[in-house]
């Protein structure tokens, strides 16, 4: 695996998460001749650090959720497509492992224990319905019919059919076999030291330490670290690490059957004070038989200390929509940094001052769920033919995104 | 994991596999447990997980989907591989759990029930 970068290439993306992953999986689709650089492990970074949402539930009415829904059915053609080709006759053991990737259309609860929060999450299902959302609301007795542990404490609740959840790691791993079956060059280890340009600026290729390669695209998909990669280049972009944690439960038997958020989950994400500690509960059980409860936002740079208060509080909702939970032990707990953007979009297209610089980042928590419709855009953009939605909203140089940045300028470590 | 002689037929020696204490201290009045209906010798402030190794068993549980063996890993609470199920109450680390006496020790091959 650990190839010498090609001399050349016609795109090198950067990043080996499931957003470059799914970048050089479209580029190489639409015939490019594709080199991932990755500076650690594929796949290790925030990839490994969350839950798999493939959500819908959370989007408000705009351009994430067009990306939301485009993405969701990526995501279910990725499964079917796995799935045939473990069945195939021509089918060997490494393509039924790459079926695995744990794809499971369980479904959404958002859980409403006030009447506020009821109100929230009906005003907001007549829009996402608008788009296209299932989205269906059910009254307390019925939810306690999908998930028998629920509180009995609840005003009522909205179940969302098309939210799914994946392992993302294997998911990485299967969308980097793709790519790689179509002739894109995977290179993990392989920090970029540099990104070089030209004379009339644009990008002439990427110096990293096992190597330079020369190309006209650059594709940025290093996450909480594509603010360095851009600066590399001249650019700036307002992106910065939030930091998250989840708790692991120990495994038990399946006691909760779907994705199950607290009302206010939406609210939390764009929260007015970007930089105040939050949590928003989300509760699923894994096919493992752990219990994921997630999960918190905190701007503190890249510390990887636990805060342990917020763990606590996390906990406690957890056990408020889940009385259950009170009695059961925690393995463990886990923490990562997502992709923070200012104006709460990712950042999707060319630079705006770098000719050949496109980046693909700023997914903030979403990035599982969003990447196979980041690939599809972002490729369309780099060959130029007809992009599946409206670019101009995730344009690098949009108006909202450097103006959110200065108001809130977000902490960067 | 190989299991040890001591789960075999040979007879472990009176005090199990405890190193000899040296003179003067005493490890106090034996008393004993059940595990998997079988006596236990254990001393006070023993664990379970101590006393169940003393007595040679290593095999605390089988995982419960490819049923391999676990015991004792970590021995200090971290790795929840020693988990059983401890007069009715389950998931208890061996590691961590006193030894009292006529405890009812299981086995725990499957998550418990809540």
């Amino acid at each position: 695996m650990r190839e010498t970068p090609p001399p050349t290439a016609d795109a090198v993306v950067i990043g080996g998460g499931i957003v470059g992953a799914c970048c050089a999986d479209a580029l190489s689709a639409a015939g490019l001749r594709v080199a991932i650089v990755e500076r650690h492990g594929l796949a290790g970074g925030t990839t490994a650090a969350g839950e798999g949402n493939i959500l819908v539930s959370d989007k408000e009415l705009g351009p994430e959720l067009e990306l939301a829904l485009l993405s969701n059915r990526l995501w279910t053609e990725l499964g079917e497509e796995l799935q045939a080709a473990a069945v195939a006759p021509t089918a060997g053991p490494a393509d039924a492992a790459a079926a695995d990737i744990e794809l499971e259309a369980k479904g959404g609860l958002m859980v409403a224990m006030t009447d506020a929060g009821h109100d929230a999450i009906t005003t907001l299902a007549v829009q996402q319905r608008a788009a296209g959302v299932v989205a269906e609301p059910i009254d307390a007795a019925a939810a306690a019919e999908l998930e028998p542990h629920l509180t009995p404490g609840l005003v009522g609740a909205m179940h969302y059919p098309q939210d799914q959840q994946v392992q993302p790691v294997k998911a990485s791993a299967a969308v980097l076999r793709r790519a790689r079956g179509r002739g894109a060059s995977l290179h993990p280890h392989t920090p970029v030291t540099g990104i070089t340009r030209g004379r009339d600026g644009r990008v002439t290729g990427v110096v990293t330490r096992r190597g330079a390669i020369s190309t006209g695209v650059v594709v940025n998909a290093a996450g909480v670290w594509s603010r360095q990669l851009a600066a590399m280049a001249g650019a700036d972009l307002p992106i910065a690490p939030r930091r998250g944690q989840i708790l692991v439960t120990e495994p038990l038997p399946l006691l909760v059957h779907r994705k199950v958020y607290d009302a206010d989950y939406v609210g939390t994400v764009g929260a007015a004070d970007p930089t105040a500690a939050a949590i928003s509960s989300v509760i699923e059980g894994t096919r493992a038989g752990t219990i994921l409860i997630g999960s918190s936002r905190e701007l503190v740079g890249l510390d990887r200390r636990s805060n342990l208060p917020l763990l606590a509080r996390m906990a406690a909702r957890a056990m408020e929509l889940f009385p259950v939970l009170a009695d059961v032990h925690l393995l463990r707990t886990y923490l990562g940094f997502r992709p923070y953007s200012p104006d709460h979009l990712p950042i999707i297209g060319e630079d705006g001052e770098v000719a050949g610089l496109f980046h693909a980042t700023g997914h903030e928590g979403a990035g599982i769920g969003l990447a196979p419709a980041t690939g599809a855009l972002l490729a369309s953009l780099v060959t130029a033919t007809t992009p599946p939605l409206d670019p101009a909203r995730f344009a690098a140089d949009r108006a909202s995104l450097h103006r959110a940045a200065a108001d809130a300028e977000p902490v960067d470590a | 994991m190989r299991e040890s002689a001591a789960d075999g037929p040979r007879r472990p020696p009176p005090d199990g596999l405890r190193v000899p204490p040296p003179a003067g201290p005493s490890r106090g009045a034996a008393f004993t447990f059940r595990f998997d209906g079988r006596q236990i010798t254990a001393y006070p402030g023993e664990t379970i997980g101590a006393a169940l190794l003393a007595a040679g068993i290593r095999r605390l549980r089988t995982t419960r989907f490819a049923g391999t063996p676990r015991g004792l890993l970590c021995g200090i609470g971290s790795c929840f591989d020693c988990l059983v199920t401890v007069d009715g109450r389950g998931s208890q680390r061996a590691c961590l759990t006193p030894a009292i006496p006529d405890a009812e020790v299981e086995v725990q091959d499957v998550p418990r029930a809540t």
